[in-house]
């Protein structure tokens, strides 16, 4: 017990969250792969997101903006100069980066409230700013994405595990994975040493950070730049994973899911984005499935309930989670992790002095 | 030059709709520095508040301000619910919150009414008057004159009576005002109240216009947006300006710029973008000055 709790940062639990990620796709089906790959993905989105929200504290609610950018750069680049699909991954992802490095700069004079507002609007135009351009983008009709196969070393391999070929969905989730851990851990890095820090005394205090020699106008940007990154990184593969993206692929609604996400699982927290890209993902498929399987309800409301079920519900958990408990997931995880271990130490409550029960009874 | 005084005043008459909206924003920040993301789904469900009483029957000149009474209700009902609570929390967690608030009332009336867009009667003629050799339709003048009574009573109310200058002075300076008596709280309650009656205008004037659905308001909120920080985001006067030249500029931009059809909307967008660049406190908004 005592070993567990003076752990650093509890690698056990990272190893253990990467082999099940790793093993996982061996257990399920081509098509639930297919699924999670993109539950994946919103995570990077959302981490992006977070890295932005929750470290630097400036709003933005239209990175469904930054993910078309990304997957509209691959497809572009795959489909009529015919490049590798994986060579324009990272092509995406500095691009967008580099945009929203640039969007960043003019965003320094915003107030919170005007870069909300303005990201807002540009999350609702986007669609109709794909439209635009038909002839580059496929317009309403889109662009079709051819999805690669798995490479003959990955394919043995799988095979040898689970006895059947991989799928080209498989092969996906595992790209996807790939970036997943790469971003994540360097997230996870620029979280805890100096641009993390300088980002976050900046969104808790603007005029302290300056005054302690922290570049406020350079970290801003930097986080817009490395959000965008991340998000442009997410679009590429949404794009690759879906097989098939258009304008009304990147709907407000995919902005707002990402927030969802992003609040759900915790603000300026690192497993957070993955708790909350699993639930904001999740839910509308778990809910859509579970309603109409009620045959006791009549079909009229079976089907306004699978409309307007994902709406009512992101909303009622986003006013919430804000109003209950702001960090979100991992906020509760820990607070309750705290408690419980306060109990099992018999050590008194911090506010109140009030030890607690006998730990035998606990 | 007879086709531009038509489109200036078609123009006037789509302004006049995001002038309510934009007021309705405006009346929300002043009383707590917030924008509302949620208001133009508000106005959206009172719209259909109102379809739904027209269809049981009631005329539409009785539903009108029975859906203005009931607006302002709903909008001292989630005051008081979902937005006292927080009251003081980060800015970031109130926009969250409205946001939240738009999905949900969003989702709701999808709920309620499902998402086959239903076509609202106008409550005007569809016929044309000579003005001078400019054509100008009835419904366009019908809006312009239910808008403008709305924008003016409001005017009245905030300027010319006890209950007005106690709301502005809440605004302004809630300490003060405490001391001297007045109940803060619900006069935040009552901002809200007439911001999502306000609201409600603009969502009854449009829904003839565009088909009505709980999508309707998601455009017309970007131009309402547009007009607010145009406007300067904490005037109301400039929120109806900021409205009419947004009205007009949306109308003259789209009829002559070629196939302007789609891009009409991100001209809302490069409104919103270019006033925050160029001149960030808005046409009538005084600069804003922060001791740190």
């Amino acid at each position: 017990m005592q070993r567990i709790r003076t752990a650093p940062p509890r690698y056990w639990l990272v190893l253990l969250v990467v082999i099940f990620f790793l093993g996982f796709p061996t257990v399920i089906s081509s098509f639930l792969a297919s699924e999670w790959a993109q539950a994946l993905i919103l995570a990077i989105a959302i981490m992006g997101l977070n890295i932005l929200v929750g470290y630097s504290g400036q709003l933005s609610l239209g990175h469904g903006a930054f993910m078309a950018m990304g997957a509209y750069i691959s497809a572009i680049l795959a489909h009529r100069y015919k490049m590798d699909y994986l060579a324009t991954v990272p092509i995406a992802a500095v691009v967008t980066g580099v945009v929203g490095f640039l969007f960043g700069i003019p965003s320094l004079r915003l107030s919170p409230l005007y870069l909300a507002l303005a990201t807002f609007a540009l999350a609702v135009v986007t669609p109709s700013l794909i439209k635009r351009p038909a002839d580059l983008t496929g317009g309403v009709q889109g662009i079709l994405i051819v999805q690669p196969d798995p490479p003959q070393l990955a394919s043995d391999v799988f095979g040898a595990v689970t006895g059947t070929a991989m799928t080209s969905d498989q092969w996906i989730y595992y790209i996807t994975l790939a970036c997943a851990l790469i971003l994540f851990w360097l997230a996870w890095n620029l979280a805890r040493r100096r641009p993390g820090r300088a980002m976050r005394a900046i969104r808790d205090g603007e005029v302290a950070a300056a005054a302690s020699g922290v570049n406020v106008a350079g970290f801003k940007t930097l986080a817009f730049g490395i959000s965008a990154f991340y998000a442009g990184t997410a679009g590429s593969l949404f794009a690759l994973s879906t097989g098939f993206i258009s304008a009304d692929t990147f709907p407000v609604s995919l902005s707002i899911q990402l927030l969802v996400g992003a609040v759900v699982g915790g603000l300026a927290s690192i497993p957070g984005p993955l708790l909350g890209a699993i639930f904001a993902y999740f839910l509308p498929i778990g809910s859509n499935q579970w309603v109409p399987s009620q045959t006791w309800l009549p079909d009229q409301i079976t089907s306004t309930v699978k409309n307007a079920g994902p709406a009512v519900s992101y909303g009622v958990i986003l006013i919430l989670i804000m109003m209950f408990a702001p960090n979100g997931m991992v906020g509760l995880i820990r607070s309750g992790y705290a408690t419980l271990d306060r109990r099992l130490r018999g050590a008194p409550d911090p506010k109140t002095g009030q030890m607690p029960p006998d730990p035998q009874t606990v | 030059m007879q086709e531009f005084l038509q489109l200036v005043v078609s123009g006037i008459s789509t302004g006049a709709i995001f002038a309510s909206l934009a007021l309705a924003l405006v009346l929300i920040y002043n009383a707590m520095g917030l924008v509302n993301f949620a208001q133009g789904e508000m106005a959206m469900f009172a719209t259909f508040i109102a379809y739904t009483l027209v269809n049981a029957g009631m005329s539409f000149w009785i539903a009108f301000p029975v859906t203005m009474v009931l607006a302002f209700g709903g909008g001292i009902l989630i005051q008081r619910v979902v937005i006292r609570p927080v009251e003081r929390a980060p800015v970031l967690t109130l926009v969250i919150i409205t946001l939240g608030l738009a999905t949900l009332v969003n989702g709701v009336a999808g709920f309620l009414w499902g998402y086959v867009p239903r076509s609202f009667a106008s409550p005007f003629s569809p016929d044309s008057v000579d003005l001078g050799g400019v054509f100008v339709s009835y419904r366009d003048l019908g809006v312009i004159a239910v808008s403008g009574l709305v924008l003016l009573a409001i005017y009245l109310l905030l300027q010319h009576t006890t209950v007005g200058l106690t709301l502005r002075a809440a605004a302004h300076h809630p300490e003060a005002s405490r001391l001297l008596g007045v109940h803060v709280s619900w006069m935040l309650a009552l901002g809200w109240g007439l911001a999502s009656a306000v609201g409600a205008v603009s969502g009854m004037m449009v829904a003839p216009i565009l088909l009505l659905e709980p999508n309707m308001m998601q455009t017309i909120i970007i131009y309402a947006f547009a007009a607010a920080v145009l406007g300067g985001i904490e005037s109301p006067l400039g929120a109806v300006v900021g409205g009419l030249l947004v009205g007009v500029t949306v109308n003259l931009a789209g009829a002559y710029i070629p196939n302007a059809g789609d891009l009409q909307l991100a001209f809302g967008l490069g409104i919103i973008i270019l006033v925050l660049i160029l001149k960030p406190n808005g046409l009538f908004g005084r600069a804003a000055t922060r001791r740190v």
